[in-house]
């Protein structure tokens, strides 16, 4: 057999569906941001759509996650673990990218259109740092000045991937104002963004934001969902799973992996799994889906944790990368619709979920997916039959948490 | 309620510069005193921020300002309660976040608005085709509140001759690319905003954020009708200065515009 030609490792499905002309997901998004930013918006949204019907860009997409990000990602077959759930548990591997998590999908995606529009700067938020590696990756692979915005906790609580980011060549600006986590990062990346935006564009990391981030970012993700779906037909000799789980911070591993199945196949149970921090009772928590009510902070219109004035609520999780009190505007769509169904795990839940994969197969995620595996691991047998075949999308590599949890769990 | 259009077009046409300075709603017990000093000092109309925990059209200051108000207790309900008691000859608009008023709902916000005496709205998180989507302008227009529309340097001239004519009130031309904040000095942007405003609209078009000391708003004035001055104001007042510090800031902005 010949060896593929370049570029010919990944093969993206066609562009998915677009939100309505006004971004909208049904009654969610839009574009709620101060006038400023509305040309570079549109600009932004008209070079996306042209880039992604273009064959041309579409080449050096797939090129790239193929020769440099390393997919396609693998679906593993879990044995061990499936045997200690009672279920048939198959994983897609986002954690074994470059830079160890499936931001970098949409990030390669980013920096190529920023490069077509001319700009020499990307500017990034991020959580637990991980969509802030990604990005300072791709602009020291172009050669992009880069700035990331990232909340004092979180450079505390992940001093890893901060030094990495600084070794990529980013500056790193730490966010005190607020709860000084994932939402204020986002707020001053915006207020960055409305200074600079006709030299910088904004490398927003997940399906969050005005139109068309949602939309262009879960495009950017979708090869997650459209990898899996053919190999777990490959796996399951052309059956699909019947349950397809995923973490949700901003939704961008859930909406990646969903959009392969969403539409391709109605049978298919759609789970997002929220950060439940210390119970949904506690107030300590990141379910916006579960206990967010709709409004409009950050351009879109979504579900929001926030008080009965419309304050938005400070998250709570032991997940940096969960640790955020919205969700993308598609997924509050699905949630409505009934399409997708969204659940929680708690801290304990998420950290026994970690152990877990680390000890039956020697797999030891990132805390957000974390979540997935500690939420399928309560609901196996309950809610997820016996017997129940479940795609987990395992979002990426636990290296970042390994400090952090040292400190919890002490000696082992 | 006094129109803000009708009483800006008034005092524009004898010739004055027109002044609106900023004041955060419910930034200490004596903020209503603070707007009352800015009214007699020599204030056209007065902005009343009604605190969002996630301002993100604005600064440092401002940002304080509105965290410190929200700690104090303020709420929307609050300060527009409060406002009722403003008993001055000069027309107010509030300026907050869309997420308030979307919680509030439109027409209950519109017209508490009204109950106050508050004649305006400034919602810069609330774009033009997004003020019509939702159809918070016909709830405004029911209730009599006029709604600010912001036109920035990169806003396209066709799009900011719709936005001159879908805006009530004035038309708040954004001086510079940024959010609120002091500058050390007055933007280039400045001066081809308010050319730019003025070549398209006879709606008055005020410039505002980061205008910062009376030098710098007796510039911006010479390219507009006036200015909106908010930082400045408000770092003053987090430094414990109260109505008599306000007071004495606008009436220097207001000698500089009248000089
Ligand atoms: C490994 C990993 N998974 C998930 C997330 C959450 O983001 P999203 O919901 O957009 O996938 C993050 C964010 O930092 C992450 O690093």
């Amino acid at each position: 057999m010949n060896a593929p030609a370049r570029g010919e490792t990944v093969q993206l499905d066609p562009p998915g569906p677009e939100p309505t002309a006004d971004g909208r997901f049904g009654d969610f998004g839009g574009r709620f941001v101060p006038e400023s930013l509305i040309p570079a918006l549109e600009e932004l949204e008209e070079s996306f759509r042209t880039a992604w019907h273009d064959d041309a860009f579409r080449l050096q997409y797939s090129t790239l996650l193929g020769e440099y990000a390393g997919r396609p990602t693998p679906v593993t077959e879990c044995h061990r673990l499936s045997e200690r759930l009672g279920l048939r548990v198959l994983l897609k591997r986002e954690d074994l990218t470059h830079t160890g998590s499936h931001k970098i999908n949409n990030v390669l995606g980013q920096a190529l259109l920023t490069r077509r529009m001319g700009k020499q700067r990307v500017i990034a938020e991020t959580g637990a740092g991980q969509h802030g590696v990604a990005t300072a990756t791709a602009a020291a692979l172009f050669g992009l000045d880069c700035t990331v915005y990232m909340g004092a906790v979180d450079v505390e609580r992940q001093a890893l991937n901060v030094w990495r980011m600084k070794l990529l060549g980013a500056e790193v600006v730490p966010v005190t104002s607020g709860s000084a986590t994932l939402k204020d990062a986002v707020n001053d990346a915006m207020r960055e963004w409305v200074a600079s935006v006709e030299s910088t564009h904004y490398c927003l990391g997940s399906v969050m934001g005005p139109h068309p981030f949602p939309w262009m970012v879960r495009e950017f993700q979708r090869v997650v969902g459209d990898e899996s779906r053919k190999q777990c037909r490959a796996i399951l000799d052309g059956a699909d799973p019947q349950y397809v789980v995923a973490c949700i911070g901003g939704g961008s591993n859930a909406m990646g992996t969903f959009a392969g199945f969403v539409d391709h196949c109605p049978d298919v149970q759609l789970i997002g799994v929220e950060a439940g921090g210390l119970g949904l009772e506690s107030g300590h928590h990141g379910a916006a889906v579960n206990r967010g009510v709709p409004g409009i902070v950050h351009g879109m219109k979504s579900l929001f944790l926030q008080d009965e004035f419309g304050q938005v609520l400070e998250a709570a999780s032991i997940s940096a990368g969960l640790d955020y009190p919205g969700v993308g505007p598609e997924h509050a769509q699905l949630a409505k619709l009934g399409r997708a169904r969204y659940e929680y795990a708690t801290d304990d839940e998420a950290v026994a979920g970690f152990q877990l994969l680390a000890e039956t197969e020697g797999i030891v995620p990132a805390l957000e997916p974390s979540h997935a595996i500690g939420w399928l691991a309560r609901e196996a047998g309950r809610s997820i039959p016996a017997g129940s075949t479940v795609l987990v999308t395992l979002s990426g590599r636990g290296d970042k948490d390994a400090a952090q949890l040292m400190e919890r769990l002490g000696e082992l | 309620m006094i129109s803000l259009e009708a009483h800006l077009r008034a005092r524009r046409s004898q010739g004055r510069k027109l002044l609106v300075p900023y004041v955060t709603g419910g930034l200490g017990k004596d903020w209503i005193e603070v707007v009352r000093a800015c009214a007699a000092n020599g204030a056209d109309a007065v902005e009343i921020g009604i605190p969002f925990s996630d301002p993100i059209m604005d600064g440092k200051v401002i940002q304080e300002a509105s965290q410190r108000a929200l700690d104090l207790g303020a709420t929307p309900e609050s300060v527009i309660a409060q406002a009722a008691a403003i008993d001055v000859d000069i027309p107010l608009a509030v300026m907050t976040y869309y997420n308030l008023v979307y919680r509030m709902g439109h027409n209950r916000f519109a017209a508490s608005l009204a109950g106050s005496g508050i004649s305006g709205a400034i919602l810069p998180d609330l774009p033009l085709d997004e003020l019509r989507r939702g159809g918070f302008d016909s709830a405004a227009e029911l209730h009599g509140i006029e709604t600010v529309l912001l036109a920035s340097p990169t806003t396209t001239d066709a799009r900011m001759v719709e936005i001159c004519e879908a805006a009530r009130g004035f038309v708040y031309g954004v001086s510079l690319m940024g959010v609120t904040g002091e500058r050390v000095a007055l933007a280039d942007s400045a001066k081809i905003m308010g050319e730019r405003l003025k070549a398209t609209t006879d709606r008055p078009a005020l410039l505002g954020v980061g205008i910062s000391t009376a030098a710098q708003a007796r510039e911006a004035a010479g390219y507009a009708d006036g200015v909106v001055v908010g930082s400045a104001l408000v770092r003053k007042l987090l430094q414990s200065g109260g109505p008599d510090e306000a007071g004495a800031f606008v009436a220097e902005l207001r000698a500089a515009l009248d000089s």
